[in-house]
């Protein structure tokens, strides 16, 4: 296990004394030489990436892990999404799973010792129409079932959560009603990231930056190294946890699986005084909207039109966006946008991942994540640990199996998942 | 926003398309076990190079057509006919 505690934990009184001297706090994870080799390489220093290092270590007390990025921590999906934490899924299998994610996030400053700043303010998926809300009130029995707090409320309800909303008749999508589930709300997904990084290093997982996949080599059907821009490490166990550039480490093992990588954009406007005490998510006008702890209001669209791997923005999606935001809540039309960024999403055809084992003995995949990554981020962590730890596939992701493409198995979550639909 | 070249009706928006996805060839329907075919529906090469794909201009002609189109930076190189559509004009005009 781990030599030191690097850097030391952090408390109230820690922050007082810190405050008091000069200097940089210590650096929260440390910078490795390349080793020849590891029990098991992941690829990806993302919140699945790093999670999944962190529960091998916590859990199972398998230290001897390598993350590997082309880039820097949370520089992809990661620190790109919208934050947003909910279980309030369409599926059985897809309930369970996200609870178990919101379960592990309500405990997960504590257990990283890294405040996460999780704000369960409340989650509402408006509907503008009859068949709208008939799958919210699908949604609801079947969250009912599996426990979760999560029930259909009419305008007036969402009128005293949200005053700012427009719900008045003498609109062009009128609302009639919303999915409300009390749970959800965002994090700061930095702080999972960093918290994640932190953890797994203090335990002695080394991270990785600026360390790109160049090619991974395979002896009789299995893995037996991976080559990278700093060398070669020899491993029987790959992890791919690269989400949006998952079909670009696929197919160095020869795999090609259903997934198609669409950029998806975002937006933030300049801080105001806290007004919005909700995630508000509509689907038929592809938006979402939460106000963060700074203020800022963040905006969040269905996934670009095309497949793509460019990040750039673009001027339809800004106007389109503010359009629709503004026929929710008219008032804030004189805010300003801040900055507007892309991230990449590998969208598979059911709107569920791709997690476990694959026809390469020891590559994993933990990808597919579409628009629902981060969400997912403690619960795939913990599964794919214990499935790297043991060699038994976890119930809860057994249904998210690769398998189940050609055996027309699929989780049908794009009721739930998708804001276009 | 980027510009696709409608072989029909020249340079347009974007948004005026739907992008039906790469472009493969459809196994034979009466041979095909359905694990195949789901193989042929679902899976994807989803490059990050030059691709050729299909589109419709759906807010225009109606037509399908191939695109070249590189999935990083969006340049579009080319665009024509889908192949059967040429080999059949090739076929009349002769």
């Amino acid at each position: 296990m781990s030599k030191v505690r690097y850097p030391a934990k952090y408390s109230a009184l820690g922050l007082i004394k810190h405050g008091l001297m000069k200097g940089d706090w210590p650096q929260v994870w440390r910078h490795h030489e390349l080793k020849p080799s590891y029990d098991v390489v992941i690829v990806g220093a993302g919140v699945h990436g790093l999670a999944t290092a962190y529960y091998l270590a916590k859990n199972h007390g398998i230290t001897n892990v390598a993350i590997l990025d082309k880039g820097y921590v949370g520089g992809g999906g990661s620190g790109r999404n919208t934050s947003i934490v909910r279980s309030n899924y369409l599926t059985p299998e897809g309930v369970r799973f996200y609870d178990r994610s919101v379960k592990l996030y309500e405990g997960l400053s504590a257990d990283l010792n890294f405040n996460i700043m999780f704000s369960q303010m409340g989650h509402l998926t408006l509907a503008h129409n009859d068949s709208s809300l008939r799958t919210m009130r699908w949604r609801a029995e079947v969250n009912k079932l599996e426990g979760i707090d999560s029930d259909v409320i009419g305008p007036d309800e969402i009128k005293k959560l949200v005053p700012y909303m427009d719900t008045s008749e003498n609109t062009r999508y009128p609302i009639v009603g919303a999915l409300y589930h009390p749970p959800g709300g965002t994090v700061r997904h930095d702080a999972v990231n960093w918290g994640y990084a932190r953890g797994a290093d203090i335990r002695g997982c080394e991270i990785h930056q600026q360390t790109e996949v160049q090619s991974i080599e395979t002896a009789d059907g299995r893995v037996v190294a991976v080559d990278t821009n700093r060398g070669r490490i020899a491993t029987r166990t790959v992890v791919n946890c690269t989400a949006g550039w998952a079909s670009l480490i696929n197919v160095m093992v020869g795999l090609k699986m259903p997934l198609v990588t669409h950029p998806l954009q975002a937006a933030v406007t300049e801080p105001v005084k806290k007004f919005l005490n909700a995630v508000v998510v509509s689907g038929s006008l592809h938006v979402y909207v939460s106000q963060t702890d700074r203020g800022e209001l963040v905006f969040g669209a269905s996934t670009d039109p095309y497949a793509s791997y460019s990040m750039r923005g673009s001027l339809e999606f800004t106007e389109e966006l503010a359009g629709h935001v503004l026929e929710l809540m008219p008032g804030i039309a004189k805010m300003r946008l801040l900055r507007q960024w892309a991230g990449l999403c590998d969208m598979t055809p059911d709107f569920s991942p791709i997690m476990g084992i694959t026809p390469v003995e020891g590559f994993l995949v933990d990808i597919g994540w579409g628009t629902y990554g981060f969400k997912a981020g403690p619960v795939s962590g913990e599964s794919m640990a214990q499935l790297i730890a043991t060699g038994t596939t976890p119930e809860n992701i057994k249904a998210f199996d690769l398998a189940r493409f050609p055996e027309g198995r699929l989780v049908g979550e794009k009721g739930a998942a998708a804001v276009g639909h | 926003m980027i510009q696709v070249p409608c072989p029909w009706c020249g340079p347009r928006n974007s948004m005026e398309f739907r992008a039906v996805g790469e472009s493969k060839s459809r196994p034979d329907v009466a041979t095909t076990t359905p694990e195949q075919w789901r193989q042929y529906l679902y899976t994807k090469s989803n490059l990050a190079d030059w691709v050729t794909e299909t589109w419709y201009h759906r807010a225009g002609c109606r037509r399908y057509f191939a695109v070249e189109r590189h999935t990083v930076t969006n340049d579009i190189r080319e665009s024509r006919l889908p192949a059967a559509q040429l080999r059949q004009k090739e076929g009349s005009g002769s």
